[in-house]
């Protein structure tokens, strides 16, 4: 193997494909990124045996080839390479050199036969959604996912057809987040399916600058996302979702629309006074006048009034102030409305002008 | 030589020297206050020498109601219902009719019919406890609270800042409790945890007791180990078996074999049964976890007569979560096997839990992968990670259907507060 490329290209691609590398592992193997030059493009590949990522550029290549070198060792010298440089890669028997300018680097590597192929299996679903659209789903939802090991079947965002839509969900039980988009060709069979946490932040990481279309193809045990030359497979996680309808209340009828920007500003001023554990924030409406205010033995007590649409009976519930918080920056056009019931039951925030997206919290006791 | 005791005088805390007060013709007047002619001293040779108190609320919930309601002062005041249905709290004119703490609340109203019965208002002792607390803490900052309403307090070397010994400043700090909290308290001082907290119950209410070194080992003599913080119901069961009723007789046994015999345990009971308690007064310590364990009359080893031994200890648990208003973010799973190996496994909750319910169901999930051929002897459940109630059992979005069971327990505990404990029970608890 003998190719050239240039420092940002290669800087690129080797960060997209580093990411998925964990730092501790014992399989030395997954240490490594996969390199294989052939035709025209270098292919990259990383794998934590649950993800794997695999993106193409174009090269010069001079000898065609593969070989594993220690992902996070390469991108570190990439990345420290001065801007402009042009990179070259050869594998110089078990050893790979990398030389750019003045620097040169032997790097030990692990014979490419080794590296574990996570092969997608076939993908009876095909369908394509924008990258927009995508990161619009993981952004909306990802904050709820759970972390509990227990329950590993919320550790992730649960993608799914419904009502002639693609719906993501994800929650935690404290807090829920829903979300939808026009369902894409070719969705309408899919199963549902639970897409892990992790997935979802390395996808969010790749598909931040996509402009087109992301091609999506599933099975019931894997998941595939293809764009500009990145493909991801990624495991899903076995498990069933919760019913998560039934939680979602349907007669709140106390109404509260609220000003995004002041809303979440009062909030986090107040909670800076709640306990570092409970983060509660009392909630007080009353006519116009929405009171939010937190105490806490040892720090003392803050209180803080905002003006709110609000024209049902005076009602005094408590929330968790960073739950609030991860909502209100959900809601794009700057205006919530909560609906609410009583103290000890469920309460619903959406976007006013946006009616995708839906929240869903669980009240505290203050 | 003559022997003089010091006195302290618990109402205008004035001190003075005075010879033994079993010489009654050299102190005709041992129990009275020369400044101020009250009745209240205390007498002990070591006295001043004393440091490690421990000072425990005379029967709290019922004073801070009768604090609160004038007219309730010469009624028996029984606090409870609520969610137990047993007496939380009694104070002492109930107690006079022999209503005792723990006791179903149908039995103690027939002990005494006349009883005001309250309902507990956890969040009003709470402050009121809480009050208290800072009163200790202005007097010292080691003070290590055991619950709402006691605490142990370490006053060694502060006699100078104080302008007066350790035991002064107690009775100042009780009299102030008194004056300005409006509940009474019992101090007990010695030089150690275990006999402060021992001297604490000698004299109540508005006691003083001391226990002081000289007299300590003669005094546990004759005591039951059960006076020995740790040992329940099963040891001192497995002691009385080895023939080991009072803490003199512990004294005795061989420190190597109480080892051997009894654990981690067993150094504690050597110790203990000398007056010696190495543990110091660490403020910092709060309830890490609540727990209880069982041993069993024969061994056990299928799911079935484990699970069924583990419900009342949940229950237990789960009552003194309540209690102390406390709920569980995790659940520890004991078990002993015939060899005496334990095995311990834990899971935390995703939501906190003061319900026996969920305990179960966690502990029975822990349970399963420890059924086999192994015998069991002994098997026991801890609530840790705790929080506080306000978290406990909110219904969660994930799981629609733990409501409903918390909704049952719940209307179970309504039923046992009006009824007596034994009024419902699960099915799995016949």
């Amino acid at each position: 193997m003998k190719l050239t490329i240039e420092r940002a290209a290669l800087l690129r691609t080797l960060s997209h494909v580093q990411s998925v590398v964990e730092r501790r592992t014992t399989i030395p193997i997954l240490s490594n990124v996969l390199m294989q030059a052939e035709g025209s493009t270098l292919s990259l590949t990383a794998t934590d045996m649950d993800i794997a990522i695999n993106e193409s550029t174009p090269a010069s290549i001079g000898a065609e080839g593969a070989t594993t070198a220690p992902a996070h060792t390469l991108y570190d010298i990439v990345r420290k390479l001065p801007d402009g440089a042009q990179v070259e890669l050869g594998k110089e028997g078990d050893r790979l050199e990398l030389r750019a300018g003045r620097s040169r680097f032997t790097l030990q590597t692990l014979p490419n036969e080794d590296f574990p192929v996570m092969t997608g299996g076939e993908m009876p679903h095909s369908f394509a959604m924008s990258g927009e659209a995508m990161r619009r789903i993981i952004d909306s939802t990802r904050f709820a996912i759970s972390t509990e090991e227990t329950r590993y079947y919320l550790n992730g965002v649960y993608l799914h057809a419904a009502d002639d839509k693609i719906r993501a969900v994800a929650t935690d039980g404290h807090r829920l987040a829903k979300v939808e988009s026009p369902l894409p060709d070719g969705a309408a069979g899919m199963p549902g399916v639970i897409v892990p946490r992790k997935t979802v932040g390395e996808l969010r990481k790749l598909a931040e600058e996509t402009e087109g279309d992301i091609q999506i193809s599933l099975s019931d045990t894997k998941i595939r996302f293809a764009f500009d030359g990145v493909v991801l497979t990624s495991k899903l996680i076995d498990g069933t979702f919760p019913d998560y309808e039934r939680v979602i209340p349907s007669g709140n009828d106390k109404m509260m629309q609220v000003d995004c920007r002041s809303f979440a500003d009062a909030v986090d001023r107040v909670s800076t006074i709640a306990t570092e554990k409970m983060r509660a924030v009392k909630m007080a409406v009353n006519g116009s006048a929405l009171t939010l205010s937190a105490s806490s033995q040892d720090s003392g007590s803050a209180v803080e009034e905002i003006e709110v649409g609000y024209d049902n009976d005076a009602i005094e519930i408590g929330f968790n102030s960073r739950y609030l918080l991860d909502i209100a920056n959900q809601i794009e056009s700057g205006q919530a409305q909560f609906e609410m019931a009583d103290a000890a039951s469920p309460t619903i925030v959406r976007d006013i002008d946006d009616a995708a997206a839906l929240y869903v919290l669980m009240p505290m006791r203050v | 030589m003559n022997q003089t005791e010091d006195c302290l005088c618990r109402d205008c805390l004035a001190v003075w020297r005075a010879p033994d007060a079993n010489d009654q013709e050299r102190a005709p007047e041992a129990g009275v206050c020369p400044a101020c002619r009250l009745k209240r001293v205390v007498r002990h040779r070591e006295l001043h020498r004393l440091a490690i108190a421990h000072i425990d609320c005379d029967a709290f919930y019922a004073s801070v109601e009768k604090r609160d309601d004038p007219n309730l002062r010469d009624s028996p005041v029984i606090i409870g219902g609520g969610r137990r249905g047993v007496v939380s709290a009694a104070c002492y004119v109930a107690r006079m009719y022999g209503v005792r703490s723990a006791m179903p609340m149908f039995k103690a109203l027939k002990a005494c019919p006349d009883a005001v019965v309250i309902r507990p208002n956890m969040e009003k002792y709470s402050r009121v406890g809480r009050e208290i607390r800072k009163m200790m803490r202005n007097v010292t900052p080691l003070v290590q609270p055991l619950s709402i309403d006691e605490a142990f307090l370490d006053l060694s070397g502060a006699d100078a800042l104080h302008g007066g010994s350790p035991a002064r400043t107690l009775a100042g700090l009780v009299r102030r409790i008194e004056q300005e909290i409006g509940v009474s308290a019992s101090i007990g001082l010695s030089y150690n945890k275990f006999l402060a907290k021992v001297a604490s119950d000698l004299d109540k209410p508005r006691g003083f007791a001391v226990i002081g070194e000289r007299e300590a080992v003669s005094f546990l003599h004759d005591k039951p180990v059960r006076m020995i913080f740790g040992v329940g119901k099963a040891l001192e069961r497995k002691l009385r078996q080895d023939g080991i009723g009072t803490i003199g007789q512990l004294r005795e046994m061989d420190p190597k074999r109480l080892m051997t015999r009894y654990g981690s345990m067993g150094e504690r009971l050597y110790n203990f049964s000398r007056g010696v308690d190495p543990r110091p007064v660490d403020p910092h310590s709060e309830t890490k976890s609540i727990s209880t364990e069982t041993t069993f009359e024969n061994d056990l080893s299928s799911l079935s007569d484990l699970a069924h031994a583990l419900w009342p200890l949940c229950e237990t648990v789960a009552r003194r979560l309540r209690k102390n208003d406390l709920a569980a973010g995790g659940v520890q799973l004991k078990l002993r096997d015939s060899d005496f190996k334990i095995v311990t496994r834990s899971r935390k909750l995703g939501t906190p839990t003061q319900l026996a319910e969920f305990l179960f169901q966690t502990g029975v999930q822990l349970l399963e992968p420890e059924i086999g051929e192994t015998q069991y002897r002994l098997l026991g459940i801890g609530a840790e990670y705790l929080t506080g109630a306000e978290t406990a059992d909110i219904p969660d979005l994930a799981d629609p259907d733990r409501d409903k069971q918390a909704r049952v327990e719940r209307v179970m505990q309504e039923i046992r507060e009006k009824l007596g404990q034994d009024a419902v029970v699960k099915g799995r608890a016949l």
